[in-house]
């Protein structure tokens, strides 16, 4: 037990460690200031010329969401053309992979433009080669460097002083492609394929079993996407079973550093956003507030998946190696626990277990984990959803010290809580409203076969699917039969909405930010690195949680617990 | 100390029964949904209350949505929430009228004698008196209107209005113009135009900024009300939603729990106090005896960066006053003092009083002192005064063949050299040690000979120390003005401890300065009494003009402050300071109300049909009717419980801002955690066996 303990403590440890200087860099290249991988100006300035883009011009924030949404779109178009027409693929389908279907085609399209990853299709048997290299592993590039660009549009929207500029949306995203994910991915990737992940364009490969039994092993580029996968926070796995698969996942080791590349740039983001203001202490206050929660879930988790399942223990089967259903023997309950939290903290989603199969408690961290959606959250995007959270916070924390509320020299005013309000109340709006209606179907048609458990799993199944489709997380609980029409096109929304309108909102709000005087810090200006500033923000993001969504995890994972 | 005083005068009980009364029959008149509608979360609440009347009608005859008794007993509950936050803007509104009306009481139906064009004088009553009509007063009168003296100067009481019970001098044609309704002329005559309209003066502007017809939401207030919003907007989601989530559980939710929920968890309890707490603070302006044009100005004053201070009247007391005689080397002290007060007896600026006061102190008392002060000779015959001049600056006394004159440095040494004498070195030095000192320098020469020095000082007033490091724990920045030079400007706001100055200011410097502060983007404020402090008092964000003042300074301020104490600014900043600290905690205390709220409500509706769910009723509630009524009843009677924190407000201390967050959020924060935990469970206790 406790070398499992110290194996996922030393992840941790070592992830954290990496990312004070990755965040350090990331400041930099936001900044332009002079990084190690400067050689790589020419290709950017190659691309600048063909896509005929002047990287010099700045533009407000309507313009720089402009070029977002309409790069998107285009992203989507292409992504639904290639899935629509798979089976004509001239090359890279050894398998003869089938066309998708529609309403399939629509959720997986919008679910890899939003970072989602949602997979309502299984990879080995419904994408081709060319699919998962061009379509899943190239968005899952993009999806996570507009995720990070769009932060970096909102620090400097904070920084700025009484202009409109926020920047280059284009120069922004394509630097986020070459000097943060492209170098990671690469190194990821190789350590994978050393590790033993396949990465071929052979079709499956034939084996004979020792029972005699010919089997087919799917394979491909796996180690490539593997990596993306995890480093842009995307989580759409190469096979279904996600990285519990072992050609996704050989050993402990690999687990280690697909634990380490989920969270690596989420939190070095962090840290960033602390250089990039020139303020590092409010980057580690953050940093503290997020991993006070993250600590916290992965206590209870652990905990709970350590113990093992109470219900099987009084059927006097020997449960003290923990709660195995699910799980792989490889990597244990306590790896298999961090990795729940990483992966629902971080708007991730890839799996290295069943999370249907984990304890109720467990499954309802999971779910708090991606309501919250803002413990290092996804790529970027994390970050702009905590950025929300900080302006309700310093208004509330502004009020109560006497004076208007000010964000790092900018004054909050009616403007940005309206925004910051609209955008947290999207949250509980999406989950709740889509549950609402999921359960009032199911209540209905007893019959319609969605629910592979009854009672309160059940609700937790629909919960968690659009608690993931709304956070852009992307796993599943599983057992939820969805991929018919109605669960692809209503979390299709789901995802679509969750995915622009808290990248809009914060992007409006630097905006305004960026067009206001500074104020300069006086005595009687709160510092948000302060710690009563940070507990403040830290009963924000739990009571907006916690108190919206309450009654809908009681009636889940709580009453299930209590039910054991 | 002077404004405690007052306070205690004026300070109206916090329930006095007349305001009651009335407050609690508006509370019924502003049920109607015009007026809720303002409030959109009362609002939320008014239209749960209209839903559960009909649920309370329906359950008469149908038996599926609970008993009648307890659906009654949620729709009384619900209704008394709504009049508990109503009877709070009322009584708040109550109270800044009722202080209103105490200052404007004096000044009603006072007979006014209006002169024609014509010089025609008639008697009118002085609701009658419209602007640009001119009245005289005269000694004994009762000034019947606001307005600006053109003719004569006068000794006023204006006593009715600050408490003060020194007189006060007011003239025409200078900057202290202004008379006073309700103020009563001691001496001479005076005639006075009327610069206000009938009902609007500053007071019937503030007044109706207190009955709320022309009351408009501050910018803050609004930012707060679309957050509050917001929080009503997810409860409504998630009570709505629970409805379809009961139905996959198969537990029937009754109407009744739905909205009691609702209720519950949207913030009531800032909501319902929020206009109160808002009205509140310009009625602790009022009691201060700050008549505010806008509540938005007090709310700026809580943000203050800058603060513009006079150093005359403000910092130091009044004018300089003389503080030691240096007899130069062969000159008796006795000598110098002598020829320094004959050369003062004349003299009536506070500098020569203050000469012969000090002489007098020292056992030095002219016989001349006594006599009659029409006579300038002073009962010296012979005696020839020299008055002050601006070429000469310096003024004495021709007596006996005596020629005594005592002025600035550089005019005694020049007057002296002329006449062949030398300038004494050891009173230069003294001269430049006084100067350097802060202080002001006067030589004393008898028939050209250099007889010594005396020396002038500000008097810093005590305890103004203290204020400022207060201002400065709160992150305010004071800046002195003074139209003294640089070094005594230095040597006074270092004494004073204020952290700028501004030397040698003439009107324009304050308005340049306050200028550049805002462009750095700081608020300033300043105080003021002068027409040529208008544009800079109309410049700062808070500009408090004095009532002694033009009528010119108090249109271009935001606030007039009835008391002309210029530290009144002070004050002004910590009402400002409260009323954000009182929204802030009270909605830090009303959103961690929920937590016990949920851990009532949500057990007790699924408790029947998922027993398992009996683990969160963590405080052991006797029922589930009871567990949903002791929350209802608590959100309810929180209201009338917290009327006299927001009306009072809560203390602001200077103790800077992450300290004071701490505190706050102890008390209010984690406070609003336990409580209701404790208050929802004594009202189960009571109610639990009458249900």
């Amino acid at each position: 037990m406790n070398a499992e303990i110290t194996g996922i403590t030393a992840i941790f440890v070592i992830t954290v460690l990496l990312a004070i200087p990755l965040g350090k860099y990331i400041a930099k290249v936001f900044l332009s200031e002079r990084t190690g991988l400067d050689f790589l100006a020419p290709v950017e300035n190659f691309v600048y010329r063909i896509c005929r883009i002047n990287p010099l011009q700045s533009m407000d924030w309507r313009e720089n969401t402009k070029a977002m949404l309409v790069l998107n779109l285009v992203f989507f178009v292409w992504a639904m053309l290639v899935l629509l027409t798979q089976s004509w693929h001239p090359f890279w389908n050894p398998d003869s992979i089938a066309s998708m279907e529609p309403t399939t085609a629509f959720n997986t399209a919008v679910s890899f433009m939003t970072n989602t990853n949602l997979q309502h299709y299984s990879g080995e048997t419904g994408a081709s080669y060319l699919t998962q290299l061009l379509v899943f592993c190239f968005l899952q590039f993009v999806s996570a460097a507009t995720g990070i660009a769009a932060m970096a549009l909102l620090f400097k929207g904070i920084m700025q002083r009484q202009v409109s500029d926020l920047g280059n949306f284009y120069v922004l995203f394509l630097k986020s492609c070459t000097r943060i994910l492209l170098p990671i991915s690469i190194v990821v990737a190789i350590f994978l394929v050393f590790r033993g992940t396949p990465s071929t364009f052979e079709g499956s490969a034939r084996i004979v079993s020792l029972q005699g039994d010919t089997v087919n092993v799917a394979r491909g580029p796996v180690a490539t996407m593997v990596a993306i996968k995890q480093v842009g926070t995307n989580g759409g796995g190469y096979f279904g079973p996600n990285s519990t698969h072992p050609f996704e996942n050989p050993d402990y080791l690999t687990n280690a550093v697909e634990n380490f590349a989920i969270l690596i740039i989420p939190i070095a983001l962090v840290f960033a956003f602390g250089y990039y203001i020139r303020k590092p202490k409010v980057g580690y206050s953050f940093f503290a507030a997020m991993t006070f929660v993250f600590v916290s879930f992965v206590a209870v988790t652990v905990y709970f998946e350590s113990k093992g399942n109470p219900m099987i223990t009084e059927m006097g089967i020997d449960n003290s190696a923990g709660s195995m259903e699910g799980k792989e023997v490889r990597l244990g309950p306590a790896a298999s626990a961090l990795w729940g939290v990483s992966t629902t903290s971080t708007s991730n989603g890839s799996v290295n277990s069943m999370h249907d199969s984990q304890t109720p408690l467990s499954g309802g961290v999971y779910t708090l984990d991606m309501m919250i959606n803002a413990i290092y959250g996804g790529v970027g995007v994390g970050f702009i959803n905590f950025f929300v959270f900080v302006i309700i916070a310093v208004f509330i924390s502004g009020l109560m010290v006497g004076r208007t509320p000010e964000l790092l020299g900018k004054k909050i005013e009616a403007k940005e809580v309206k925004i910051a309000a609209l955008v947290a109340i999207l949250h509980p709006l999406l989950i709740l409203t889509g549950t609402a209606i999921a359960s009032y179907v199911q209540s209905n048609n007893p019959d319609i076969g969605w629910l592979a458990n009854p009672s309160f799993h059940g609700f937790s199944e629909m919960l968690y699917e659009f608690t993931s489709s709304a956070a852009n997380n992307g796993s599943g609980f599983e057992g939820l039969g969805d991929a018919t029409p109605f669960w692809n096109i209503l979390c299709g929304l789901c995802m679509l909405f969750g995915r622009f309108i808290p990248i809009i909102g914060p992007l409006a709000i630097a905006g305004s930010l960026a067009g206001k005087k500074y104020v300069p810090e006086g005595a009687g200006t709160l510092k948000i690195e302060s710690p009563a500033f940070i507990a403040v923000l830290l009963s924000v993001i739990i009571i907006i949680a916690a108190l919206s969504f309450f009654p809908a995890l009681a009636l889940g994972p709580l009453a299930e617990y209590f039910s054991m | 100390m002077n404004t405690m005083r007052k306070r205690v005068k004026k300070e109206i009980r916090l329930f006095e029964p007349a305001l009651v009364r009335e407050s609690i029959r508006q509370s019924f008149v502003k049920l109607r949904p015009r007026l809720m509608m303002k409030n959109p979360v009362m609002f939320c609440v008014e239209v749960g209350t209209i839903i559960m009347f009909l649920v309370m009608i329906y359950s008469f005859s149908h038996g599926d949505q609970g008993s009648p008794l307890y659906n009654s007993v949620i729709f009384v509950v619900l209704l008394l929430t709504l009049l508990f936050a109503n009877f709070a803007e009322a009584i708040a509104e109550a109270r800044g009228k009722a202080q209103a009306d105490s200052l404007r009481k004096t000044r009603e139906e006072t007979p006014a004698n209006v002169i024609a064009d014509n010089g025609i004088v008639t008697t009118r009553a002085s609701s009658q008196l419209k602007k640009g009509d001119v009245f005289i007063c005269e000694a004994g009168d009762i000034i019947p209107s606001d307005g600006e003296i053109i003719e004569g100067i006068a000794t006023i009481d204006e006593s009715a209005i600050t408490g003060e019970s020194a007189p006060v001098i007011r003239e025409s044609d200078g900057d202290k113009s202004s008379v006073t309704g309700g103020t009563k002329v001691l001496s001479d005559r005076i005639k006075v135009m009327v610069t206000t309209q009938p009902g609007e003066s500053f007071l019937d502007k503030m007044i109706s900024l207190v009955e709320g017809a022309s009351r408009q939401k501050t910018p803050n207030e609004i930012a707060l009300t679309l957050l509050l919003s917001g929080f009503t907007i997810v409860f409504l989601l998630v009570t709505v939603t629970l409805k379809p989530f009961g139905d996959y559980s198969q537990t029937p939710i009754s109407i009744g729990a739905l909205i009691a929920l609702f209720v519950c968890l949207i913030p009531t309890t800032i909501g319902g106090l929020l206009s109160a707490i808002g009205i509140a603070g310009m009625d602790r302006a009022l009691q201060a005896n700050v008549i505010s044009k806008s509540g938005r100005a007090v709310e700026t004053a809580g943000d203050l960066d800058t603060i513009l201070l006079d150093k005359t009247g403000t910092i130091t007391i009044g004018n300089r006053k003389a503080t030691n005689f240096y007899a130069a080397a062969g000159v008796t002290e006795d000598q110098l003092i002598e020829c320094a007060t004959v050369a003062s007896l004349s003299d009536n600026t506070p500098e020569g009083k203050s000469i012969v006061e000090l002489a007098a102190s020292k056992g030095f008392r002219h016989p001349s002192m006594i006599g009659n002060s029409t006579d300038l000779s002073y009962g010296l015959p012979g005696a020839r005064v020299i008055k002050f001049s601006a070429e000469t600056r310096s003024s004495g006394i021709e007596l006996d063949g005596r020629s005594i004159r005592k002025g600035a440095y550089d005019a005694i040494k020049n007057m002296v050299e002329k006449h062949g004498n030398t300038f004494p070195v050891d009173i230069k030095a003294i001269v430049e040690r006084i100067s350097a000192n802060g202080g002001t320098p006067l030589v004393v020469a008898e028939n050209f000979n250099v007889l010594g020095a005396v020396e002038l000082q500000d008097i810093v007033k005590p305890g103004i120390t203290e204020r400022f490091e207060r201002l400065r724990k709160m992150g305010v920045k004071t800046v002195m003005v003074t139209g003294d030079n640089p070094l005594t400007a230095k040597y006074i706001a270092q004494k004073a401890g204020v952290d700028d100055f501004i030397a040698e200011a003439k009107p324009e410097d304050k308005l340049a300065y306050i200028r550049q502060e805002q462009a750095a983007g700081k608020l300033v404020a300043m105080m003021g009494d002068g027409t040529n402090d208008a544009p800079a008092l109309a410049q700062a964000d808070v500009g408090v003009a004095m009532n002694s003042g033009t009528q010119a300074a108090k249109e271009a301020g935001n606030m007039v402050d009835l008391d002309n104490d210029p530290t009144k600014l002070i004050e002004v900043v910590e009402i400002g300071k409260q009323l954000l600290i009182t929204r802030g905690t009270l909605t830090t205390f009303s959103i961690a109300n929920d937590v016990a709220k949920y851990f009532a409500i949500v057990p007790a509706l699924f408790m029947a049909s998922i027993p398992a769910l009996q683990a969160l009723n963590i405080m052991k509630l006797a029922s589930p009717e009871s567990a949903i009524l002791s929350a209802v009843i608590f959100n309810a009677i929180i209201i009338p419980i917290l009327i006299p924190l927001a009306l009072r407000g809560v203390a602001y201390k200077p103790v800077g801002a992450g300290a004071l967050l701490t505190r706050n959020l102890l008390i209010y924060g984690l406070g609003g955690l336990i409580v209701p935990f404790i208050g929802i469970k004594l009202i189960d206790l009571l109610i639990a066996p009458l249900i």
